[in-house]
């Protein structure tokens, strides 16, 4: 114990207690309003200019996807062989096709089939994923290891491959399919081999969150583990899987137009940007037209994009460790 | 008369948020002298780390100095370049830093990561280094050092890692060691041994330490000199001694007179004694209301709440190969706990009382031995009707306050569950009774629509207890409870503990590694180690006469208890 002289610098020093008043400890700050984390994420997400474009952009191809009659009054699968490959003029912006069909009404049209593929394969494959991964994550055992390694044989078939098959095989059984017939068919083609991957991002965020005390406190009230798992687990997982759940949209658009463009996803009857960017094929190869391929693959890029970039925008606003 | 070895003047530190700069340290001014120990006490948030970080230019994120001076042995540190400013660090300030779990690289062994700093710093290169790095370990007390310096991060316990650590921060023989609250992470007994290490080193080598932390009887016995800081700014400085007896500043004198290991031991047993006596009587009440209504539960309202009977729980681990091997984490452990009285279990990190906790709330099977509530052995709990009952008069509360309640859920959710789920009144009811326990808790109403992200520890903490209480229990088993609070908040939520235990007859279990909060809640205390009970006594006997050596070292390594204040 030292002895109580003081060194210069280092004499007793006691602040006037006005310059520092003294807070009751642990009060609570009632003036600011109050805030959960969705509503934090979007004060993020606000003032994130990326979220803005992307939004604007989707809003946007919405609207044609739900009402293309606004956009164009040509009808796209209405040939005018004279004029094949013409380029733009009034009332045709984009120009023909080598079949004489007006391309930017062919583009207006073929959103509806890529969107809605993309769509609909990731509400089931977000769907089947957080089921499968959250009850592997939570009930652990048994339960996990079969759920996680039918998981893994799915995940170690390459999703085109497996959809080639699937679809070629269809295609033996339920040749006419119609419209929406051929949707669906791509749509369960991706989403069979789609879930995997959520179910492991969904199983990894139930097992961080079903350790913390929350979960145990709301044992010792006496819930059940069903509403343990659907109360307080899933919703704190959600984060994660919501942000795969977005980017892979982009994912599966780009899938469709890959598998039409292979000619085994939406038949040929089918307006859709895949097929279109098939059909255009022909002009790669001589090198000139290319209005033909440029405006379907343009729309299927901006799509594709807006997708990822609000996928982007969404993950760093629900996960501050991913800002910079 | 000698030079300050460092002399802090007028600094202004600021983290930078969106455009603006938010202050986090003001006007602070700090001498040390060679050889010294200087303590900056502060609770979180009050700017003692960063005042720290600054001196080795390791501010973390968007904080900068915006004004001031950092004189180091006669140089301003603030004036020169990056390159010049870096060459101090290690070589002349060393530091020592909080976490040792995470501040030892786990891909590395021990000694490349000392001989690291030897020949970053070219104090050795090569064999030579290799040769100190042994010595350093074996100064830093580190048994077989040639051996430990092959071996990886995860072969050490925490207590060794800090060793490592020191002896990294020691190797180039600084002048000054920045030790940032170096022992928090450990358990009593071994912070007690690294700090005596870690004194005598120093003195040894006459390096002068700047040691940061929130522990006030820490400090005292440990440092020549105090500083402590509230909110950025220094409240009040000079001889240890002579703060802790006389402390001036208002907020020197309140946490002077909350910290747990500096109270008065006679002072907090008539506290306690007042506290049993209501909470006795008003448990006796409640028990026989409860039997008189038609409860799941026999029993008798005179025998006590809950009997463990040679609780004994066995993990199976992984083995050499695929075979298993048995730990036992808890060995035939025995206790009765009496209605409106406390029992605390007291042990270090690994004793297993954590475990005995989860066996009492039936979230852990036991694997041998008995539970018994009320007269009923709960492992033979089967009807939903009786289990339901069980979870309603036996409650927890946890140590994380941010882990025990649901980010998603607002307050008033998270102490309505508990009443939902068993169907406790209406809608309107069920409003009123959470305003009352809020009230309770001493919060204010408004935080029924606040999310847990926006409360402090504290109120955290306050809001598990709410819930807790929800249902209206008799016993509550706290789990390391007010472990993770700064000392004000720990002394409020103990008080708050107590007067509830008075009001409502409350029966608490008490988990805790820290023996000085024991005697201001606990009637009995169980002593724990490696699963056994070593010594099971009255809370005043266990603190005059104890019997164990066991108990005497965890006693004797309660930080301050050399300095205790005159009071």
């Amino acid at each position: 114990m030292p002895e109580t002289t003081s060194l210069p610098g280092q004499t007793h020093f006691v602040a006037p207690s006005s310059e520092t008043p003294l807070q009751a400890t642990g009060m609570v700050d009632t003036s600011a309003p109050p805030e959960g984390q969705w509503k934090e994420a979007w004060k993020v997400l606000r003032r994130n200019w990326l979220f803005w474009v992307s939004a604007i952009l989707l809003l946007f191809i919405l609207v044609v996807v739900c009402f293309p009659g606004l956009f164009t009054g040509v009808d796209p699968r209405q040939s005018m062989l004279s004029k094949s490959l013409q380029g733009p003029q009034s009332g045709h912006p984009f120009g023909f096709d080598k079949q004489g069909y007006d391309v930017y009404s062919r583009v207006v049209y073929g959103a509806r089939a890529s969107v809605v593929v993309g769509l609909l394969t990731t509400v089931i494959v977000t769907v089947i994923g957080l089921f499968t991964g959250a009850v592997a994550g939570f009930f652990g055992r048994w339960v996990d290891a079969l759920v996680s390694r039918i998981a893994d044989i799915f995940f170690a078939i390459p999703l085109l491959l497996a959809a080639i098959v699937g679809l070629s095989a269809l295609n033996n059984v339920w040749p006419d399919r119609g419209y929406w017939g051929g949707v669906l068919a791509v749509v369960f083609a991706l989403a069979a081999f789609g879930w995997p991957q959520v179910t492991r991002i969904a199983r990894g965020a139930v097992l961080e969150i079903r350790g913390l005390e929350f979960v145990d406190a709301s044992r010792a009230i006496g819930a059940s583990k069903w509403r343990n798992l659907f109360s307080h687990i899933i919703p704190n997982s959600l984060a994660p899987v919501i942000v795969t759940a977005t980017v892979s949209l982009g994912v599966y658009i780009v899938a469709e137009a890959t598998l039409s463009f292979l000619g085994i996803g939406l038949p040929p009857s089918i307006v859709s940007w895949g097929n279109d960017i098939a059909a255009a094929q022909s002009q790669v190869r001589s090198g000139d037209n290319l209005h033909v391929l440029f405006a379907p693959a343009g729309a299927l890029a901006v799509t594709v994009l807006s997708f990822m970039l609000l996928g982007d925008a969404v993950r760093d606003a629900l996960d501050p460790k991913a800002r910079k | 008369m000698t030079q300050p070895l460092l002399q802090i003047r007028d600094l202004h530190i600021a983290f930078t948020s969106g455009k603006k700069d938010v202050p986090a340290v003001r006007g602070v001014d700090l001498t040390v002298y060679p050889g010294q120990t200087v303590a900056i006490v502060g609770e979180s948030g009050s700017g003692k780390s960063t005042t720290a970080h600054a001196v080795i230019d390791l501010l973390p994120g968007t904080g900068h100095v915006t004004a001031g001076s950092i004189e180091f042995d006669g140089v301003d540190l603030m004036k020169l370049g990056g390159r010049r400013r870096r060459s101090y660090r290690g070589d002349r300030i060393g530091l020592v830093p909080q976490d040792p779990m995470s501040n030892l690289n786990p891909l590395y062994r021990v000694g490349a990561q000392i001989k690291e700093v030897l020949e970053v710093n070219d104090v050795a290169r090569g064999k030579a280094a290799d040769r100190r790095v042994v010595e350093l370990l074996e100064e830093a007390g580190l048994g077989d050092a040639e051996a430990r310096a092959k071996q990886y991060p995860h072969e050490y316990s925490g207590g060794m890692r800090q060793r490592a650590l020191i002896a990294a921060g020691l190797a180039a023989r600084p002048q000054l060691l920045i030790a940032d609250e170096p022992t928090s992470a450990l358990d009593v007994t071994v912070q007690k041994q690294i700090l005596d290490h870690l004194d005598g080193l120093t003195d040894e080598l006459g390096v002068a330490v700047l040691l940061i932390t929130h522990d006030l009887g820490l400090a005292a016995e440990r440092a020549d000199h105090l500083v402590v800081m509230y909110k950025g700014q220094v409240v009040e400085s000079g001889p240890a001694l002579q703060i802790l007896r006389d402390p001036q500043h208002p907020y020197s004198q309140r946490l002077i007179s909350s910290a747990p290991s500096l109270r008065s031991r006679r002072l907090a047993a008539s506290e306690r004694a007042e506290v049993r006596e209501e909470a006795t009587e008003a448990a006796l009440e409640v028990a026989e209301d409860t039997i008189a209504e038609a409860s799941e539960f026999g029993g008798e309202a005179t025998g006590p709440v809950i009997r463990a009977t040679d609780l004994t729980k066995v993990f199976k681990l992984p083995g050499k190969g695929f075979s298993k091997r048995d730990f036992t984490a808890v060995d035939s452990v025995s206790f009765a706990l009496e209605r409106g009285t406390t029992t605390a279990i007291v042990g270090e990190s690994g004793s297993g009382k954590s475990t005995v906790a989860r066996m009492v709330l039936d979230l852990l099977e036991p694997t041998s031995g008995t539970v018994e509530f009320d007269g009923v052995d709960v492992g033979s709990i089967r009807t939903r009707a009786q289990q339901l009952d069980f979870r309603r008069r036996v409650q927890p509360v946890f140590q994380n306050p941010y882990a025990s309640l649901d980010p998603m859920y607002s307050i008033y959710r998270s102490i309505e569950e508990p009443l939902r789920l068993h169907g406790v009144g209406t809608g309107k009811e069920r409003e009123r009774k959470i305003r009352d326990l809020l009230d309770k808790v001493s919060l204010p109403g408004a935080v029924m629509s606040r999310y847990p992200n926006e409360l402090s520890g504290g109120q955290r903490q306050r809001v598990a207890i709410a819930r807790a209480l929800a249902l209206d229990p008799e016993v509550v088993v706290l789990d390391e409870a007010v472990s993770a609070l700064d000392v004000l908040v720990q002394a409020q939520i103990l008080k708050l503990l107590n007067d509830l235990q008075a009001e409502l007859g409350l029966s608490y279990l008490f988990i805790t590694h820290d023996l000085a909060v024991v005697r201001q809640i606990a009637d009995q205390v169980l002593v724990m180690q490696k699963g056994r009970v070593v010594e099971q006594a009255g809370s005043l006997e266990v603190f005059d006469h104890p019997r164990e050596e066991y108990t005497k070292r965890l006693l004797a390594a309660i930080p301050g208890r050399s300095v205790e204040p005159a009071s």
